[in-house]
């Protein structure tokens, strides 16, 4: 199978006051459609600088980024992308922040109706159709995350990208954000690729976990695909989860990672 | 609370007379964001201009008693002290004295006797019509200018110097440079209005700018808006606070202003009618115009606080 996002020897240097820091080097992966890709590592290791050059917000200054094909030049409408910290427009409603989004992509080919029509689906997948009309302010974290998802998927991208987003939220809302989020990606066949720091998370939603060496000089150290049947097949079920051999076993890849092979040396600069 | 000026003042200075001094010690920080209009709106001076907004029932009668009558025993502190130091007579002119001729000047406050001779309704008119052109185009130049100082570094860099010169110079530095131009009075007054009230929405607005959240303008990037969908849907609205705060910044200068360019141009207007009353010695107008002034800069600022509520996002 051709793979959807090809990323080829891609490596990422900043220019900083003290000279070039290399940030990622040599990051070849692929990554096929309907695939759920979880990048892990610990923080500072650039998981989400090569999430931002999947999205177009910055360049590589090495290798190559394809999306079918097509070179990667910036940001478009065909990534959506869910930010940590939902960055929702606080001056506009749950509608008027999917709506934005869905302007901009099928503004010049449909009517007003139907735009709004495809907003109000989008609300309706994350389950907040009756927080329409409600300003960012007024909804709790969890719904904002909600809303950022929705805005991402009513654009109706190739790729759903995500950038620890249900890491600033408390234990509980993030286990009903991933379960609906499973129920989405098994409902609509995303491909998604997510960065996190939590292990089960990774574990508990993804089809192959990406895990990034320590930086600076960040590189893919392993990839493991999780002996689990994909979640846009089915959603998975966190309790059976709990005690099953593949989801344990591949727990445990990622823990020897990250805690023996990758152990934690605390930078200089964090 | 502010019409009370104009009720009847010895009842007030009686009440006040008989209030313990701390009590009015008191009312000093009470009345703090009134007074200093520049000072960020805290929830007191917020709800103290809330007035028709909103109803919240139940209404907290407490609270309102709480703020409005150390504002009032403040108001009669003034009067009383007032009241008291003229009350031997002498060229200033008593609280009753002030408030009689206010009386007169309010019953007919649109009559025309000639140009050097109208209602002090038409001179406010007339002032308020000067500051809304000067302050206008102030506004015309000024906010797109901001906007594009905060959106260019090197154009900040260009301009920054020039505004941090320009800024401190008094409005009457700029008189004889206008009439100089426009060779009469009206114009140069307007012109005196438009330069002094021109900086504080420059800078709030190119400050605004600057600090946009990157998150909003990621958002921008990755959904790919268009240069005008970043002005209008994200630029425009993340700035408004500040905008705001240099339009009223820059509405209470010019009404600042105002007075003074007027008391030299002179002209129909609130300005040139107090130098003229001090030509006549007629203190107690003086006093009613500096009544008058200071309500509609009120006035002028809590207009503009409204707005700004409208515009208020959280984020």
């Amino acid at each position: 199978m051709k793979p959807m996002l090809s990323i080829a020897d891609v490596g990422m240097t900043f220019a900083t006051r003290r000279g070039p820091f290399v940030a990622l080097r040599d990051i070849t992966l692929q990554v096929l459609r309907g695939e759920f890709v979880a990048l892990i590592g610990h923080s500072g290791c650039g998981k989400s600088t090569l999430l931002n050059l999947v999205a177009g917000l910055t360049t590589p200054t090495a290798g190559v980024l394809l999306l079918d094909d097509r070179e990667l030049k910036g940001p478009g409408p065909d990534r959506g992308v869910v930010f940590q910290n939902h960055s929702l427009l606080p001056w506009l409603s749950c509608l008027g922040n999917v709506l934005l989004a869905v302007e901009r992509v099928f503004g010049a080919t449909e009517g007003k109706a139907r735009l709004k029509e495809r907003a109000l689906a989008a609300l309706d997948l994350v389950g907040l159709a009756h927080a329409r009309d409600k300003h960012p302010h007024e909804i709790s974290g969890g719904m904002k995350q909600r809303v950022g998802i929705a805005r991402a998927l009513a654009m109706e991208p190739k790729m759903l990208l995500m950038d620890e987003p249900f890491g600033a939220l408390d234990a509980l809302t993030r286990a009903r954000l991933q379960d609906e989020l499973m129920k989405i990606v098994a409902r609509t066949g995303a491909t998604v690729m997510m960065v996190t720091h939590d292990v089960d998370e990774a574990v508990l939603l993804s089809d192959r976990i990406v895990m990034l060496t320590n930086g600076p000089a960040a590189t893919i150290g392993e990839v493991l695909t999780v002996p689990l049947p994909p979640v846009r097949e089915a959603p998975r079920n966190r309790l059976q989860m709990a005690h099953h051999s593949g989801y344990l076993h591949a727990r445990e890849g990622v823990l020897e990672f990250l805690y023996r092979k990758q152990a934690h040396v605390e930078p200089e600069a964090a | 609370m502010v019409s009370a000026v104009f009720h009847d003042p010895r009842g007030a200075a009686r009440a006040v007379a008989a209030a313990p001094p701390e009590a009015a010690a008191r009312t000093a920080p009470r009345s703090a964001p009134e007074t200093a209009p520049e000072a960020a709106p805290g929830p007191d001076a917020a709800s103290a201009v809330r007035g028709p907004g909103p109803a919240r029932d139940p209404i907290d009668w407490r609270g309102l008693a709480a703020r409005l009558l150390p504002a009032l025993a403040g108001l009669g502190l003034l009067l009383g002290v007032w009241a008291l130091t003229t009350q031997r007579g002498g060229a200033f002119p008593t609280p009753a004295a002030t408030f009689d001729a206010a009386w007169k000047l309010f019953a007919d406050p649109f009559y025309r006797n000639g140009p050097n001779d109208q209602g002090i309704g038409w001179n406010v008119l007339a002032s308020l019509q000067r500051v809304g052109l000067g302050f206008g185009l102030a506004a015309l130049v000024g906010i797109p200018l901001g906007f594009l100082i905060g959106r260019f570094a090197t154009l900040n860099r260009m301009v920054s110097p020039l505004i941090s010169l320009l800024k401190p110079v008094s409005p009457l530095a700029w008189l004889p440079i206008g009439l100089l131009v426009f060779k009469s009075a009206n114009p140069a007054a307007i012109w005196t209005i438009f330069i002094c009230s021109i900086w504080p929405m420059v800078v709030n607005t190119a400050v605004g700018v600057q600090k946009v959240p990157q998150d909003y303008l990621n958002v921008a990037r990755v959904l790919n808006l268009s240069e005008w969908h970043i002005a209008t849907r994200i630029l425009l609205p993340a700035v408004m606070p500040y905008l705001l705060t240099g339009v009223r910044l820059s509405v209470g200068t010019a009404w600042l202003v105002i007075v003074a360019a007027e008391m030299l141009t002179g002209g129909v207007g609130i300005g040139f009618w107090v130098w003229d009353e001090w030509n006549n010695l007629n203190v107690a107008h003086i006093l009613v115009a500096i009544f008058v002034i200071g309500f509609v800069g009120l006035l002028l600022e809590w207009t503009l606080l409204a707005l700004a509520r409208r515009w208020e996002h959280s984020t």
